[in-house]
């Protein structure tokens, strides 16, 4: 008899190991996105998917800003500027408890809402919410009327009020008009992550997608809990926190 | 009955010709301002992506609300049948459209693509409340003009009953919309009420009236004549009971704010400590908006309070529009919130030349469009039916 195990029984008990690592470490400790499955070309998006993303607050570096810089550049939007006039689509945000002095840094962007007020206020279906819960701007319907600017509770909708010369293909953006987090929706549908997601090098981030139950991003959800932002307006958004 | 009560503005050349010339440079300073803001961009406003409606809309807003108030008094005289006023309905009629078209020359300028403005008619959104205020406002131009024409064409005047009550009904609903725009933006803690709606009917009310108080001595001047002093007057006094309601709807808000503890900051804000807001709280909509119009018209004064009332509107509606926009949105509630873009703290907000511009240049379109309604209609009353009068009915010049 061989002391050796058969290849079988040895791949079993890699898996018993695996499995017992995981539990140990508990699920939301490492937030690891498997990768999101890429839309055959020409087929619609469906709502059999909704994309969304969980942040871990508490993983966040004080100094980090990986996730803003991959943004900006695979979007083209510069970082900084006077508040209000250069859009950031994607700003590192203190939170501090005023009484316990605690203090937390969390990434924010636009938080494709379940139920997005930008999209409701648009008067001509400029701001839509895709059936997998992207929310957009079609630049050639939007009329610059800046009533989503307004809506949005967590002011990450932006106006572009100066004309761009350093467009990116897959972001088209376009002076006078209305522009924020895309979810990076071109990479999205080729099966990949949004840039922000993809540079965060602390496991702060997990993208995914929230209606698959093998899923990462399900799969931290479940295990332990998160929040929204404002969750007291019951506008479902698809970037959830923890560690708040 | 009066024999002649309506004419044509038939102007000295020496009065109206500045004004002409006034209402001429306007217009072209409006449209340099509007050439510079869509060629440069809104960067040369001081509208930001946190406080995205400035000046503009504050002009645009309140020649809206005057324009539905403005048509009030016809409405009390075709609706309620107050014979005393038949005389003034034409041009309360077209000073509503002529407001109206001015306050929507601004917000449609303003766009950042006024090019793409067919999109709202082509590809609407029925949920937004904006969409269907551009349905409310060319509807309310419509009735308003299909009013007018029963009034002025005597061969239409079978159909008045039914253009001034479908106008009546109208003006509700478009000012209750105009309301909502802003009541109904869920994390704006300074707008987020039901009340906005009918705040700003009772808003539409006082500077609609005061802005015809303010119109129709100018247009009786332009052609010589005196408005008749007795019907100033109760106008006035009418004006007054409008600035008082408006006054209480704003204090019941307030108060309401202040008992709610996660509006409570603002309202401290508001009243105490927010700088030229506060000073716009207590020196313009409160001294100049409310007090001093009843004191005057307390005086017999009824055109100084509407000149008072018009004054505390633009700072009454700017303080509603900006401090709704400058005020930070609670993040997280309970947290002190910090950022580079300025999340958790007051946005600054500093009108620039270019909106001002574009905003008088809204004013001078509205003007304009009552003066060559005043020029081809005869809408003037030639003298005021007197207070009591058995009425004077609407005997046209020949």
């Amino acid at each position: 008899m061989s002391a050796r195990p058969d290849p079988g029984r040895r791949d079993a008990l890699k898996l018993a190991l695996a499995g017992g690592v995981a539990s140990a470490l508990g699920p939301g400790l490492f937030l690891v996105a498997a990768p999101a499955e890429a839309r055959a070309p020409g087929l619609a998006a469906s709502s059999a998917q909704r994309w969304g993303i969980l942040i871990d607050a508490a993983r966040c570096a004080e100094d980090c800003s990986l996730c803003v810089q991959a943004c900006s550049d695979e979007h083209g939007w510069t970082v900084g500027g006077p508040p209000g006039r250069e859009p950031q689509w994607i700003r590192t945000v203190a939170a501090t408890d005023p009484v316990s002095g605690r203090s937390v840094r969390l990434p924010l962007m636009c938080q494709h809402c379940a139920l997005p007020p930008c999209a409701d206020v648009c008067p001509t279906t400029a701001t839509f919410r895709r059936a997998d819960g992207i929310v957009l701007v079609d630049r050639h319907l939007c009329i610059g009327c800046r009533y989503c600017v307004m809506a949005c509770p967590f002011n990450v909708r932006f106006f572009l009020g100066d004309a761009v010369d350093n467009q990116r293909p897959h972001s088209p953006r376009g002076k006078g008009t209305a522009e924020g987090c895309t979810l990076c929706v071109h990479r999205v549908d080729a099966g990949g992550e949004p840039a922000c997601v993809e540079a965060c090098t602390t496991g702060a981030m997990v993208f995914g997608d929230l209606n698959d139950p093998q899923s990462a991003i399900r799969d931290s959800l479940a295990s332990l809990p998160a929040t929204r932002l404002r969750a007291d307006l019951t506008l479902g958004q698809s970037v959830q926190y923890r560690g708040l | 009955m009066t024999a002649i009560t309506l004419d044509q503005l038939d102007a000295a050349p020496r009065r109206l010709l500045p004004v002409v010339v006034g209402l001429g440079v306007a217009l072209v300073c409006g449209g340099t301002a509007v050439l510079i803001i869509e060629t440069m961009g809104h960067h040369v406003t001081g509208m930001t992506s946190l406080v995205p409606w400035g000046l503009p809309h504050i002009f645009a807003y309140v020649l809206i609300l005057a324009a539905s108030g403005a048509l009030n008094v016809a409405m009390i005289a075709s609706v309620f049948r107050r014979k005393v006023y038949e005389t003034l309905e034409p041009f309360s009629a077209m000073l509503a459209i002529a407001l109206l078209a001015g306050g929507l020359s601004i917000l449609v300028l303003d766009l950042g693509r006024p090019d793409r403005l067919m999109l709202t008619m082509t590809h609407p959104n029925p949920r937004s409340i904006f969409a269907w205020n551009i349905v409310l406002y060319t509807g309310f131009m419509a009735t308003t003009a299909a009013y007018l024409i029963t009034l002025l064409d005597g061969r239409f005047s079978r159909f008045f009953g039914a253009t001034s009550g479908i106008a009546f009904l109208w003006r509700f609903v478009l000012t209750t919309g105009t309301g909502l725009d802003l009541g109904i933006l869920v994390a704006r803690e300074a707008f987020n009420s039901a009340i906005m709606a009918p705040m700003f009917i009772s808003f539409s009310l006082t500077f609609g009236l005061a802005a015809f108080l303010l119109l129709l001595p100018t247009a009786a001047w332009l052609r010589g004549g005196t408005p008749d002093r007795a019907v100033l007057q109760r106008l006035g006094r009418l004006l007054a009971l409008f600035v008082a309601v408006s006054f209480y709807f704003a204090v019941v808000m307030h108060a309401f704010n202040i008992y709610t503890p996660q509006t409570r900051a603002l309202e401290r804000f508001l009243l105490l400590d927010g700088g030229v807001y506060t000073a716009l709280l207590w020196g313009g909509q409160v001294l100049i908006g409310t007090a001093v119009p009843l004191l005057l018209v307390a005086m017999g004064r009824p055109i100084s309070a509407a000149a008072a009332v018009m004054i505390g509107a633009v700072a009454t509606i700017y303080l509603y529009v900006i401090v709704g926009q400058a005020y930070p949105q609670p993040l997280l509630p309970g947290m002190q919130i910090s950022s580079i873009y300025g999340d958790g703290t007051v946005a600054a907000y500093v009108p620039s030349l270019t909106e001002l511009l574009l905003s008088l240049g809204g004013v001078a379109v509205a003007l304009s469009v009552l003066l060559a309604g005043c020029l081809l209609f005869r809408i003037i009353p030639r003298r005021f039916a007197r207070a009591g009068a058995p009425g004077a009915g609407l005997q046209v010049a020949t």
